[in-house]
């Protein structure tokens, strides 16, 4: 096992996951690579590796969450991190602490790493840029959803086979969106074509420079496509007046069988969830085997692990010496 | 202050320029009580003091028209002290002041708090902009005749727009008995919308709010159309659209008694530096795109905009050094101006004297002050100028009590040498404000 996760030559990236707008395509297959060969430890009856034995991986939830903060608990906790969550009701955010302070305090405390989940865009990369240890993005505002992204990519490839020359249409709130923004990065990048399907005002303005194709009708949208991701629709947005009403959105932009059959044969559709049934996506049920929203779910945790590991890991030598020398660990 | 305005200052070996006329001159400056006696080839007869200007270029101080000192209020920001400290290490020896501070300018006793409170500071002369409405709450129109004997050379409730039409139009059509002009921050807040950073490629890539070039132009449109219709003077804040500079040109040709003003950051950067300085270049109206920051040169170069303003608006480090969108709006701009405005003549945009008119004497004539010329008999109002004098913006640190700044670490070309209000050195060259 240990031997198998130093193979794969990942070039070095970090020490930060802010962003994916770093990352190169050989990186982007290297996290990948390495993802995989932490699939298996999911499947062994001890779902654990030592290679972050002694390190200590902080959650700092700002938004609620459930996937992704037990996504990051369950990855860093069968890499044998210590993993501590934090969320805002119950920390001293609520009494009015600065995030700047929130963050160097909990350095102090000696965490290697952090991940953070925050409804402000731009918050990790602030928070990297004034403290010691490796910052991950948990998701911010409406920028960046980095490892929502690399699982995407993940479920895609391992699903499909590849992720060149896919046609992927991603519908619904683009404007507000870190994970479209995310995913158009990512999968052009691995040599998709990306589609956006929106109405005009769930669309930011300038994005020319984009690669991506827009499309406002779902029906022409999704004509073809190999992978169909559906966002989730916040409910609040037809109080803001972005759309007239969530069942005028559900009509023109949800999801079901009948509108599948335009896309192409063995398509996926993927969702990063919670799902809104009904509005969404619709009848699931008639199209479960192309359904890839659960094993979204099960990839994200070796996706996390990866990226975990590939930051916070030390290196291959420290891999192998922990592997190899079990006792090391312990003295340290 | 007072014992030197009595005494008498000879400036020798300078370059002498006066935006007024537009006269240029080699030779000596004579001050006596506060004003100009003799300039050229004039001896230093009777003068206590002798400074040699080392063939600098001596023009009026410049004159602000938008600045925030935060006194009273927010003390821990900026003090009037500070402020004026800032002001004359920039250049400024005049500097009108915005109403938003904690009271509110809209009543005669803070005015005067104002005034005394710059007379003992005994630097910059600090002129206050009295607010249009009552509290700034956009539906009681302010005792304009008590403010404006109190000092008041303007009216406005910057940090927000004039609430309503109707209240511009009764704004506009008040204010004339007093011939004092009303400035208006313009913006549309609907279509702001809780945006952050100007709406673009940039806003959609950081995954920011936007605040699209339509909340300005909104308002110039709404403001010029009052304006024509009930007269007044409309002074027009910190200009940065294309459209917007576009509709001022257009009504200016049309002899609408409206003038503007843009700010040193909207001719320097664009919204791309949102992505490396974070929310030390978050300001509103904010930085826009390139096409927008052409035709604000555009507009300084054709007379559109008529003057140079900082809109200095400090804020504490705690208060910038948090998320982007919960950060204020607002930078520094007292101690940058003059250098980040000379580029545009290095540039060849301006000319030396259309800058130097810019940033003295046309901005002290739109509000009616006694400043921005240098002529026998006028206020010895001064700043001495080294062109090619260079300089690292925010080092060794700022005299505004604030350092938000975008321009902090940036070389800046163009230095203030000396400042002198009513023929006392108020600033020192290297670093010394004479308080």
């Amino acid at each position: 096992m240990i031997n198998r996760l130093i193979s794969p030559e990942v070039p070095a990236f970090g020490p930060h996951l802010l962003s994916v707008v770093d990352l190169s395509p050989e990186v982007l297959t290297g996290i990948l690579d390495t993802a995989e060969s932490f699939l298996e430890v999911g499947h062994q009856s001890v779902k654990k590796v030592p290679v972050l034995r002694g390190k200590t991986l902080l959650n700092l939830f700002y938004e609620s969450s459930t996937r992704t903060r037990s996504s990051f608990e369950i990855a860093a906790k069968r890499l044998s991190a210590d993993v501590i969550n934090i969320s805002t009701t119950q920390s001293s955010v609520t009494k009015g602490e600065s995030l700047i302070d929130t963050v160097r305090t909990i350095e102090a405390l000696g965490a290697d790493g952090v991940v953070i989940r925050h409804p402000s865009s731009g918050a990790p990369a602030f928070v990297s840029s004034r403290v010691g240890c490796h910052v991950i993005n948990g998701g911010d505002g409406c920028h960046q959803h980095p490892t929502q992204a690399l699982l995407d990519l993940f479920t895609i490839r391992r699903k499909l086979g590849r992720i060149g020359g896919l046609t992927v249409a991603i519908i619904g709130d683009i404007l507000h969106s870190r994970v479209a923004r995310s995913n158009i990065t990512t999968l052009s990048r691995m040599g998709a074509r990306v589609r956006l399907v929106a109405p005009p005002t769930l669309l930011p303005r300038g994005i020319e420079d984009w690669p991506v194709e827009i499309f406002h009708s779902l029906e022409k949208g999704i004509e073809g496509c190999d992978v169909v991701m559906a966002l989730r629709l916040q409910l609040e947005r037809a109080a803001g007046g972005f759309i007239p009403s969530v069942a005028e959105y559900a009509r023109l932009y949800g999801l079901n069988a009948p509108l599948l059959e335009r896309v192409a044969p063995g398509a996926l559709v993927m969702h990063p969830g919670p799902v809104n049934r009904g509005i969404e996506i619709s009848g699931e049920e008639e199209f479960t085997e192309s359904s890839a929203i659960l094993s979204q779910v099960e990839f994200g945790v070796s996706v996390r692990m990866a990226v975990l590991y590939l930051l916070m890991g030390g290196g291959p030598e420290e891999v192998l010496a922990g592997g190899a020398v079990p006792d090391k660990g312990g003295k340290e | 202050m007072r014992d030197q305005e009595t005494g008498c200052l000879f400036l020798k070996n300078v370059h002498y320029f006066d935006p007024s006329e537009g006269v240029l001159g080699y030779g000596n400056v004579l001050i006596r009580e506060g004003r100009v006696e003799s300039m050229g080839e004039v001896g230093p007869s009777g003068a206590v003091r002798e400074i040699d200007g080392g063939g600098g270029l001596l023009c009026p101080g410049f004159v602000d028209l938008h600045a925030h000192f935060r006194e009273p209020g927010y003390e821990y920001k900026e003090t009037i002290a500070t402020g004026s400290k800032a002001a004359v290490a920039g250049g400024f020896t005049a500097v009108c002041v915005m109403a938003n501070t904690d009271p509110v300018n809209d009543n005669a006793d803070v005015t005067r708090a104002i005034r005394e409170r710059a007379l003992d500071v005994g630097l910059a002369r600090v002129y206050p902009i009295g607010a249009v409405t009552r509290g700034l709450g956009g539906e009681h129109l302010t005792e304009m005749g008590r403010l404006s004997e109190a000092g008041c050379i303007a009216f406005s409730d910057d940090g927000k727009p004039v609430s309503t039409s109707r209240m511009l139009r009764r704004a506009l059509s008040y204010s004339r008995l007093f011939n004092r002009p009303v400035i208006d921050h313009c913006e549309d807040p609907e279509l702001s919308d809780r945006g952050v950073m100007n709406e673009g490629s940039v806003s959609a890539d950081l995954g920011l709010a936007g605040i699209p070039n339509a909340s300005e132009e909104v308002c110039v449109a709404r403001d010029l159309s009052v304006l024509e219709a009930c007269g007044g003077r409309l002074h027009v804040a910190h200009l940065s659209t294309a459209g917007g500079v576009r509709m001022v040109r257009e009504a200016k040709r049309r002899n609408l008694a409206v003038t503007a003003e843009t700010c040193p950051h909207y001719f320097s950067l664009t919204d791309e530096a949102v992505r490396c300085h974070g929310t030390h270049a978050k300001m509103n109206p904010p930085l826009r795109r390139e096409s927008d920051r052409l035709a604000v040169i555009e507009g300084l170069k054709d007379g559109t905009i008529d003057v140079i303003a900082t809109d200095h608006a400090p804020h504490a480090p705690h208060e910038k050094e948090q998320e982007f969108d919960r950060a204020p709006f607002g930078i520094i701009g007292l101690e940058t101006a003059f250098s980040l405005s000379l580029a545009l003549v290095r540039e060849g945009h301006l000319s030396l004297s259309e800058l130097i008119y810019r940033l003295s004497f046309r901005p002290a004539a739109l509000f009616g002050l006694p400043h921005g010329r240098l002529v026998p008999g006028g206020l010895a109002d001064f700043v001495l100028l080294d062109l090619s004098g260079e300089w690292e913006a925010g080092r060794p640190g700022y005299y505004s009590k604030s350092r938000n700044s975008p321009f902090t670490g940036s070389l800046m070309k163009g230095k203030v040498l000396k400042t002198i209000v009513g023929g006392r050195v108020v600033f020192d060259g290297e670093g010394d404000v004479c308080g």
